[in-house]
């Protein structure tokens, strides 16, 4: 049996490990991005209040009936996307945005574009298990 | 097997009827959702999937919070073989739940959003949801006085009330402007706390699992024995530095996919020994098949085996890249919640609430159809995610549309054993339901 000592100064060091981890994550800046502007900030709240998330992914993580959104103003143009904007699809509701709010969320998708590349194939794969962006 | 029932049970059997309402719930909105699958559109204009998808999840999450909450409370209470202290708490606590769960449905049902996947609710329930796991926190600690001489699911519990508190809490730091506006940071956090979060869950629930193995055992041999703290400690390490394997594809800093790689593969330790224990955990399940609860925790150790062999790959970098953002990762989920979760906490209930012979043969039915239409809707699950991804990376300017036509004929499949799963749930809660009659 492990003595109760032992069992405690395990518990205690793991945590302080994962308060000093959890710490570096709150304050560590990911320098390679940009923050979003004001405008894309409004459209970053618009995307969580008409939860696009239950159907779209942003870096494959999210709903799965729309597509990954990541990278979609680099592959499609402004007029396409704001046409589902203002539209929807036959699956896609219609959320009677208004133009602000479409171009908001325009904005987001354009900012979302330029902190990384999104699709799996692009991915460099490494014997050792590892993956990079190329 | 004896059944320990003291006078106090009855409110914290609440929670595990509360939890089963919602698991109810959670299999009708599911059901609906899947249907969005089946035929497109369907719900367009009525109900749409941002509000089905979200009903779906939080009823299952809020069943699994309820019912873990209940099978601590109602444990801890045969382990401490006295009523629990602060009884009055633990209304406040139920209510406390009961309330911001209700609310958050039918705000969702107006269309009211967070909008952060999976805990998709108006932050300001939030507030009530911590509230509550506050006072659950009290009583559990003014309960467990110390961790000196405990059983190791006191540990569990103990790591998982507090670590759940924590997650909690993080989960909210988009609250934060600083944070929310830098999206790979805000998804990085987010990621980090949902991670631990299922971890501490899983604490409770696993830390009752158990407590009920030794019951049914007759001793507690195991939970004071030395590889039974090496597991808690490596589950809580994994608990704790695992998440990263969410993230793999987020260009974050390069440190946190390389911890979460090298922490989840320590969780091969576990595979193996379950395919090194499977010869004796099978005698002991033929010894103990007939008793009810040990029949779900059987069923649970099958899916725990399926699920872990699954998650173990997807921690894999390079594999994860082929199977991240598919509907493989919506197996795991499945496989993780229904199979390992649900049949534990079912496992809990049928201890918790006194049952007779009388419904033995449906429980039986419904047992086995649970476990075989799971079977199908997890494998289905699994094709159309292989699918996705063969068109992934041999079409890199794919249609997504074209692509969901090509799932189509798997999301019938999904659709049809997602009803049969829903129909053996039905045969397994009835007979609680009626148990809770007669006691
Ligand atoms: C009910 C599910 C659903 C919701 C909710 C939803 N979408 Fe969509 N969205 C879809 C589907 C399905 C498509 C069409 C995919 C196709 O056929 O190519 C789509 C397409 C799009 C496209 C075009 C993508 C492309 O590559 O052509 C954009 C942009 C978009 N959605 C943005 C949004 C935004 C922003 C929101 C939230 C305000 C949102 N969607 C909410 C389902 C949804």
């Amino acid at each position: 049996m492990i003595s109760f000592r032992y069992k405690l100064f395990l518990l205690v060091t793991l945590s302080a490990a994962f308060l000093s981890y959890s710490a570096l994550l709150y304050f560590a800046d990911s320098k390679e991005t940009q923050p979003a502007n004001a405008l894309a900030q409004k459209g970053k709240m618009l995307w969580q209040q008409k939860n696009c998330t239950a159907c779209h992914q942003l870096y494959g993580l999210g709903g799965h009936l729309g597509p990954d959104l990541t990278n979609v103003y680099a592959t499609r143009t402004e007029e396409h996307i704001t046409t589902y904007l203002k539209y929807g699809s036959p699956v896609m509701p219609d959320y009677n945005l208004s133009a602000e709010e479409q171009t908001a969320l325009l904005e987001f998708l354009k900012y979302v574009n330029t902190t990384g590349v999104a699709h799996p194939a692009s991915f460099l794969k490494h014997t050792n298990g590892t993956i990079s962006q190329p | 097997m004896e059944q320990y029932h003291n006078h106090n049970t009855k409110h914290t059997a609440s929670f595990i009827i509360a939890g089963l309402f919602l698991l109810l719930a959670a299999l009708l909105f599911g059901l609906a959702a899947a249907s969005e699958y089946a035929f497109p559109g369907l719900w367009r204009n009525t109900f749409s999937f941002e509000k089905l998808r979200p009903l779906h999840v939080s009823s299952a999450v809020f069943w699994i919070i309820l019912a873990a909450m209940g099978s601590v409370l109602s444990f801890l209470q045969q382990h401490r073989e006295e009523k629990l202290k602060y009884g009055f708490l633990v209304k406040w606590q139920f209510f406390m739940f009961l309330f911001s769960f209700t609310a958050i449905l039918i705000s969702y049902c107006f269309g009211i959003f967070g909008g952060r996947e999976y805990w998709e609710f108006h932050p300001v329930f939030s507030v009530f949801i911590a509230a509550g796991w506050g006072i659950f926190m009290i009583v559990f600690l003014s309960n467990v006085k110390t961790l000196k001489q405990q059983p190791v699911y006191v540990w569990m519990w103990f790591t998982g009330v507090l670590f759940f508190l924590f997650t909690y809490i993080e989960s909210n730091l988009w609250l934060i402007p600083a944070l929310r506006n830098d999206l790979i940071k805000d998804m990085t956090v987010q990621w980090k706390s949902y991670g631990s979060m299922v971890g501490s869950w899983n604490m409770l629930i696993y830390g009752s699992s158990v407590f009920l193995m030794d019951k049914i055992a007759g001793n507690k041999k195991y939970s004071f024995s030395t590889i039974a703290f090496a597991l808690y400690f490596l589950g809580l390490f994994n608990l704790m530095f695992n998440w990263g394997h969410h993230i793999y594809t987020l260009p974050t800093q390069p440190y946190v996919k390389h911890i979460g790689y090298a922490v989840s593969m320590t969780e091969l330790f576990i595979f193996g020994r379950i395919i090194y224990l499977w010869r004796s955990s099978l005698s002991t399940a033929r010894k103990n098949f007939h008793i009810i609860p040990f029949k779900f925790l059987a069923a649970a150790d099958a899916w725990i085996f399926l699920t872990l062999g699954l998650a173990i790959a997807m921690s894999v970098p390079a594999l994860n890249v082929y199977m991240h953002g598919t509907h493989t990762v919506v197996a795991h989920t499945m496989g993780a919640t229904i199979g390992i979760n649900s049949m534990l906490l079912l496992a809990f209930a049928y201890d918790i609430i006194p049952q007779t012979n009388a419904f033995k043969k449906q429980i039986n039915r419904g047992y086995l159809l649970l476990n075989s239409s799971l079977a199908v809707f997890w494998l289905t699950l699994i094709i159309a995610g292989f699918i996705k991804s063969y068109r992934q990376f041999t079409e890199p300017q794919f249609a997504y549309g074209d692509m969901m036509k090509s799932l189509h004929p798997w999301f019938y499949v999904f659709f049809i054993s997602g009803c049969f799963l829903a129909a053996a749930f039905f045969m397994v809660i009835l007979p609680l339901f009626k148990g809770l009659k007669r006691g």
